[in-house]
């Protein structure tokens, strides 16, 4: 039987294999765990294929393993760093949250003991969007939250870590008039609801660069777990996206200000929840998302999926990260003489590989996603009028369908709501087009990659 | 709502034509027209399609495949229409697959006869009874009911190559429809198949083939090519394959006619996302060669088809379909799959389209 899952590392697998292949066996070991074979198996009691097999620290240790993994091998986190952790308090943030901390107490023990402190530990912060502006119904429930989140965040062991609770809204800047109206209008102008909230995620995905970039952090840790992925795969196809789709799922992104990177890539939701369950991990989820949409079709299109087959999202993950990655999907180098020799000696990465002639270097104003040269320049069946509008020429495909508003007038309006440093981008856009000079004159250059001019 | 219409305005007049009363909503765009405006723009963008991708060229001789069903009938009449009308210079023919299975295909292939003299298209009946010695009924009756959808498959890809090669035709066209390969592309990524994801989308395939193949009908809805055929009294052929009797819609197509409910445009969207999908050309393609015993394309010794003939013929029917499996242990397993056969991602289970 081949697992298909990235769980294989466990050796789940291998003992499903012999218990297909005799019984015996199987009835032999009942009662302990595959794995170390001594200790009593958990039973979470969630139907997963997996379940009862391994004891809590196994289990513990194999989705450890894979966040390490993920966390060394892409060198998300490094000595030097300082890392803000976004923290919804759901489930995937609260188990990144964690394994970010213990990674930290591991680096400030193996600090402490060592002669000549060389390494410095990494820094960790915990940023909390408040959406309450968009939401004003949860008003009561995100207080409680932000109270709660807290307490969670002062409860940790040393070194202490700042928390931000960032008002979604701080977006627009500080010498916004009134931004919570200004939110409010942004959003209502938007009239397809999965537009709506796919802007909203965005604008969330900036107000935490802000705080990152404002308080001086090098990394955003994100939470996205592959279930979250293996939908955002099937969500990006159906609105068209498939060429930036590579861009949003690799471990590292680092076309933002500062690079995000997702750690929990390589585990799914339900080992999440185990592990909140073992540890006694704490959550809050606020119910804030609508229930119609693209997003909750596909959504729940997935969840039926990994019904039928447990390893689905698995592979839907790894199909797309089959794709091209782009340039900016790795931690960009340094050649920072401040950075300690022995940090420099610590990068070990995964070699990606990446198809220079397929760079872009356009991007969509609103979603940041990256664009196709078709994209660019196609021509679809909506008024001359808007063609010339700057906005909209410069936006990708779907945001033009599902977030900008039908008739061009409204359009100038909907561009006076956006926040300054998007609109300032469609202006700035023409600064882009340098890589179609550098094309034009490539056969001249004797560096081959962009980062080395 | 999610889905943007172009206003019709309170009128009620057709929002194209500002004439005639509209009598349907244009399921791509949700365009309230006339009957009249909708044939028009149905067979504009078909027109397009042919025209932008230059699918044909003057003077070639191209085969329909036609199963007497919907999609190729419609393909049938609006391509000799198309070739009237803007002097596309083809020889048109139709080309029929009789399986071999009574009360199924022997039915629509009366519908295909009766299309023949309708348009006045010469049509070709390949059997797999003259090409393989077998009809489907036969093959049934010693294999039963799993796996004769494989069978099936493969013998239709060879014989339409075969029937196309006895018509001499340069060129092989198909009734696939935008939900078709809206559906492909979904489950080539739940499946992980980034081969077969790279070149799904592709409007013309087999280039390197004896025969390319094309689908004019790759931006054509399903709906309305129902709606095209309902209208024109288009005479077809509408029952299921009796050896694959689910009616059912399987996860994917179910989760597309969601989506089209939501968003009409998804469907466009996701064969979009198909053809921008970044994926790196050198992908290793296996080394194309020709079958040792009937000189068939093939990247084997002997091509799919004779493998799977040569074990029907020596009564091992098990030979050349997938690996063979673990007996043990299945046991527990088997009521459980059971249950969990009457659904299955894929919506067609033979994985064959229309004819």
């Amino acid at each position: 039987m081949a697992c298909n899952s990235s769980g294989c590392e466990s050796g789940g697998c291998y003992d499903r294999e012999k218990e297909n292949g005799s019984k015996i066996v199987e009835d032999a070991v009942v009662g302990v765990c595959v794995k170390c074979k001594c200790n009593e198996p958990k039973t979470f009691g969630d139907g997963g294929s997996d379940d009862g097999k391994f004891c809590a620290e196994c289990f513990r240790n194999n989705v450890f393993g894979k966040f390490r993994l993920a966390v060394t091998s892409h060198a998300m986190i490094t000595p030097s760093d300082n890392v803000l952790v976004a923290f919804s308090g759901g489930s995937s943030s609260r188990v990144a949250l964690q394994f970010v901390h213990e990674l930290q107490i591991k680096a400030l023990k193996n600090y402490e003991a060592s002669r000549d402190r060389s390494l410095p530990v990494f820094g960790v912060g915990v940023a909390f969007v408040d959406e309450t502006a968009a939401f004003p119904a949860l008003s009561m429930e995100t207080i409680d939250a932000i109270d709660w989140i807290r307490s969670t965040v002062s409860n940790f062991s040393p070194p202490a870590k700042d928390l931000h609770v960032v008002p979604i809204e701080s977006v627009f800047g500080s010498d916004s008039l009134d931004p919570r109206d200004r939110l409010v209008k942004l959003l209502d102008s938007v009239p397809d609801d999965t537009g709506k909230e796919d802007l909203l995620l965005h604008l969330k995905m900036l107000s935490l660069q802000k705080v990152a970039f404002e308080n001086g952090y090098n990394r955003l840790v994100v939470g996205s777990c592959t279930s979250r992925i293996a939908s955002h795969v099937l969500t990006a196809t159906v609105k068209g996206r498939g060429y930036s789709l590579s861009a949003d799922i690799q471990h590292v992104d680092a076309r933002w200000n500062v690079p995000i990177v997702l750690p929990l890539r390589d585990c799914v939701r339900q080992e999440i929840t185990r592990l909140c369950l073992l540890d006694g991990l704490k959550t809050v989820e606020l119910a804030c998302r609508s229930q119609s949409g693209i997003n909750d079709l596909v959504s729940s299109f997935v969840a039926l999926l990994q019904e039928e087959n447990p390893s689905r999202e698995c592979t839907i993950v790894r199909t797309a990260a089959k794709l091209t990655p782009f340039y900016f999907n790795k931690i960009p180098e340094t050649d920072d003489s401040n950075v300690p020799m022995a940090t420099q000696r610590r990068l070990k990465r995964f070699n990606l590989k990446y198809d220079g002639s397929m760079t872009t270097e356009a991007f969509c104003p609103i979603c940041n996603g990256p664009k196709n040269r078709s994209d660019s320049s196609e021509l679809d069946t909506f008024d001359e009028s808007q063609e010339s509008d700057a906005l909209y020429a410069a936006c990708c495909s779907s945001c033009r369908f599902q977030i900008l508003p039908e008739d061009g007038s409204s359009l100038e309006q909907f561009g006076s709501f956006l926040p300054d440093h998007m609109i300032s981008q469609v202006k700035h856009q023409k600064v882009h087009s340098q890589n179609d000079l550098r094309e034009k004159i490539k056969d001249c250059l004797l560096l081959d990659d962009e980062e080395a001019v | 709502m999610e889905a943007k219409s172009k206003k019709a305005g309170g009128s009620r007049l057709c929002c194209l034509c500002n004439l005639r009363r509209p009598v349907l909503k244009r399921p791509k765009t949700l365009q309230q027209i006339c009957r009249e405006c909708f044939y028009e723009v149905f067979e504009e963008e078909i027109h397009q399609v042919i025209v932008q991708n230059r699918l044909f060229k003057s003077g070639e001789r191209v085969a329909i495949g036609a199963s007497g069903g919907k999609d190729s009938t419609v393909l049938a009449y609006v391509l000799s229409e198309l070739n009237r009308r803007h002097n596309y210079g083809l020889d048109l023919f139709l080309l029929s697959i009789d399986e071999g299975i009574t009360g199924y295909r022997d039915d629509s292939l009366e519908t295909v006869k009766r299309n023949e003299v309708q348009y006045g298209l010469p049509l070709q009946i390949v059997s797999y009874k003259d090409l393989y010695g077998w009809t489907m009924d036969e093959i049934v009756k010693m294999i039963g009911l799993k796996n004769n959808c494989t069978f099936c498959g493969v013998f239709r890809r060879q014989a339409l190559d075969r029937g196309a090669a006895l018509l001499k035709v340069d060129k092989l066209v198909t009734g696939h429809n935008a939900d078709d390969i809206a559906e492909t592309v979904l489950l080539n990524i739940l499946r992980g198949d980034i081969a077969r994801l790279s070149r799904c989308t592709s409007i013309t395939t087999g280039e390197d083939g004896p025969i390319p193949r094309c689908k004019p009908f790759k931006y054509t809805y399903e709906k309305e090519i129902v709606m095209y055929a309902y209208f024109k009294k288009l005479d077809y052929f509408s029952t299921e394959c009796i050896y694959s009797p689910n009616a059912y819609r399987g996860f994917a197509r179910e989760f597309i006619k969601d989506l089209e409910r939501l968003r009409p445009r998804a469907i466009l969207d996701i064969i979009k996302s198909g053809e921008d999908f970044r994926i790196a050309t050198t992908t290793k393609m296996p080394e194309q060669g020709t079958c040792e015993r009937c000189g068939y394309i093939s990247s084997q010794k002997w091509c799919k088809a004779c493998v799977l003939l040569e074990g029907l013929n020596r009564g091992l029917p098990k030979m050349g379909i997938g690996r063979p499996r673990g007996v043990n242990g299945d046991h527990r397993k088997e009521t459980k799959k059971l249950a969990s056969a009457a659904k299955s991602i894929e919506s067609k289970q033979c994985g064959s389209l229309d004819f």
